[in-house]
């Protein structure tokens, strides 16, 4: 589906979505501009093929690197650009050492408290990663939403994928 | 990193409620409306004629709410009321062959009196081929408690017919979600069985989730996340007096009451991950009854109050595994399907409702924990929460409409189905009440 949407030359908007929709592949990759919560908001306003982008206005340290990770269904492991990212906010971490919480989510497919588990198990994904770049774990605080707070609406395998993430604040 | 603002905006609100059972005069409908979409092949025929006070007004229709109960359980079908030759309210005044020829087989007539401030709804219920009085009986209660009188007359005559408990008397709790302005509202709500009679237990912008009834009726636990974590409570519908009853580190969610309403169990992660444990509301010791680092969760109690049941994917899916309490003893329960979760028993304590995955669809499917035969009771696609009703006969679930959560209800057997779609927002997580007085 995104091969032939691609060859259509959809906005760069719609591919994003997509992509970060799309359950058999890495899904973070296009939506590791995203600096704020909202997952779809941050996505409008970045192009689909980007790296990690600078902010040049620099008043204070930042960091740019993703903040949502997406997993795929009944599953916490973390794709190879999640792994960067994290690495980039270890990084950060060490020089700027900071309190951050990780909210981990889960799509509405299967029932509420089983989703409540696995969205800690995601955010605990993140934090076990974090540990091993040397972050501090008392930094680090865990919180499950589940199924409770979607970031996309829909039942279908888009909005599914953008809502199996850990968002990281 | 943006740590600011998680915590700004957070609202909640408790609401009193005056006594369970002096509730305000009856707004007609609460939110839930209900719709029978699939009854019994050769449901019974029972004409209930209008059952008036002389020389009054009621504001309830008692003979309408006790058809819409006998209709929504799928094993009546009652004579339109423009099809009656006449509306006797006294035995004495049946005309058995008048009904014989409207196809009626049972025939409810009674009428409503007043004494000081008690009204008294007396009913008869004669069988028309037969010609004879099957019952004779009485409910009293203030004026504010028709439809409770209602349902219990309702009660009465489903259980003379059909042999089984009435439950038309319980409540359902539910937790529902709207986007306002952008803002989520989270409620927790309690109405009657019927969807009548809604009141609001909880308004929270932050989640409410898994609502359980105390075996005694007029207390709910439930997890919140008001305090920007979720934490256990529990909330009395008589004072609603509300209680934190947990604040650990991670989860804190699934509660379940025991049998005899002493205990509590529930899932806490604070040593790690995903745990069963046990709170004694008595002396508020916490025991932990699993030690695994897979995910277990929603534990719900056998009713000797010895063994739980709960969700495991210790196995590499979820699936349903049993414990027993006092040696902490772990047994696998289903083996169909890859994804076997959230299991009730019914009274019955042989029929296990799980929600079942199927090729990649969600069902409510029952187990015969004796024959180990699996049915699926539903055929919608996202379907999740069953809570069985106390009598066993139906199991209410939530399920999609479209975009929306609303709530279905599926008979055991899957013959009878029913839904409650809501007039607005996401309804969820329904939860039965136990039999009240």
């Amino acid at each position: 589906m995104n091969i032939s949407l691609t060859k259509l030359g959809l906005p760069a908007l719609c591919l994003s979505v997509l992509l970060a929709g799309c359950s058999s592949a890495p899904v973070d990759e296009t939506t590791s501009t995203i600096e704020d919560t909202t997952v779809q908001t941050a996505s409008v306003e970045m192009e689909a093929e980007t790296a990690p982008a600078m902010v040049e206005e620099i008043e204070e340290p930042t960091n740019n690197a993703a903040t949502v990770f997406y997993f795929e269904f009944d599953k916490a492991i973390l794709s190879d650009e999640t792994r960067a990212a994290l690495v980039e906010h270890a990084q950060f971490m060490m020089d700027y050492p900071t309190t951050i919480r990780l909210e981990g989510h889960a799509d509405e497919r299967g029932t509420r408290e089983y989703n409540m588990a696995l969205g800690e198990r995601r955010a605990n994904a993140v934090k076990e990663f974090l540990v091993l770049q040397s972050v501090s774990p008392g930094l680090i605080e865990v919180i499950s939403y589940g199924e409770e707070r979607a970031a996309a609406y829909g039942s279908n395998d888009d909005a599914w994928g953008l809502n199996r993430r850990v968002e990281l604040k | 990193m943006l740590q600011k603002s998680i915590f700004l905006n957070r609202s909640v609100k408790i609401f009193l409620l005056s006594s369970i059972l002096a509730i305000a005069p009856a707004t007609a409908w609460g939110e839930l409306v209900i719709r029978v979409t699939q009854g019994n092949d050769k449901p019974t025929i029972v004409a209930i004629p209008p059952m008036v006070m002389a020389g009054a007004q009621l504001s309830e229709d008692i003979s309408s709410i006790v058809e819409s109960d006998l209709e929504r359980s799928g094993l009546f079908k009652v004579v339109p009321r423009n099809n009656m030759l006449s509306f006797p309210s006294d035995a004495d005044d049946v005309y058995f062959r008048d009904w014989r020829l409207l196809g009626s087989e049972y025939l409810l007539v009674g009428a409503v009196t007043k004494d000081d401030d008690l009204i008294e709804l007396s009913f008869s219920l004669l069988n028309v081929n037969a010609q004879n009085t099957v019952f004779k009986h009485s409910v009293r209660g203030t004026e504010n408690q028709l439809r409770d009188l209602a349902h219990m007359a309702s009660d009465k005559v489903y259980e003379e017919i059909t042999g089984i408990r009435g439950a038309f008397s319980t409540r359902l709790a539910y937790v529902t979600a709207d986007q306002v302005d952008g803002n989520f509202v989270y409620k927790l709500n309690v109405s009657d069985s019927d969807g009548a009679r809604e009141r609001l237990m909880l308004e929270s912008s932050e989640p409410i989730m898994s609502p359980a009834w105390a075996p005694s009726g007029d207390e709910l636990a439930y997890v919140s996340f008001e305090t920007g974590r979720p934490a256990i409570w529990r909330q009395s519908l008589v004072t609603a007096a509300r209680k934190q009853l947990t604040n650990f580190r991670g989860l804190n969610g699934a509660p379940a009451w025991s049998p005899d309403g002493k205990k509590l169990a529930m899932v806490l992660s604070k040593d790690g991950n995903p745990e069963i444990y046990i709170l004694d509301l008595t002396s508020n010791k916490l025991s932990r009854l699993t030690r695994h680092f897979a995910i277990d969760t929603e534990p719900t109690w056998e009713p000797d109050g010895k063994s739980l049941l709960f969700t495991s994917d210790r196995g590499g899916t979820p699936q349903i595994y049993k414990l027993t309490v006092a040696t902490k003893a772990v047994q696998r329960i289903t083996f169909r399907g890859n994804y076997n979760a959230r299991p009730s028993l019914a009274p019955d304590g042989r029929t296990l409702v799980v929600v079942h995955r199927e090729s990649g669809v969600f069902h409510i499917a029952t187990l015969d924990l004796k024959t180990r035969r699996m049915v699926e009771l539903t055929e919608t696609r996202l379907d999740e929460s069953p809570t069985v009703a106390p009598n066993g006969a139906m199991v209410i679930y939530a399920t999609k409409q479209g975009d929306r959560g609303v709530l279905s209800a599926v008979s055991l057997d899957a013959g009878i189905k029913y839904s409650l779609p809501a007039k607005s927002g996401d309804v969820r997580e329904p939860a039965w009440s136990p039999f009240l007085r």
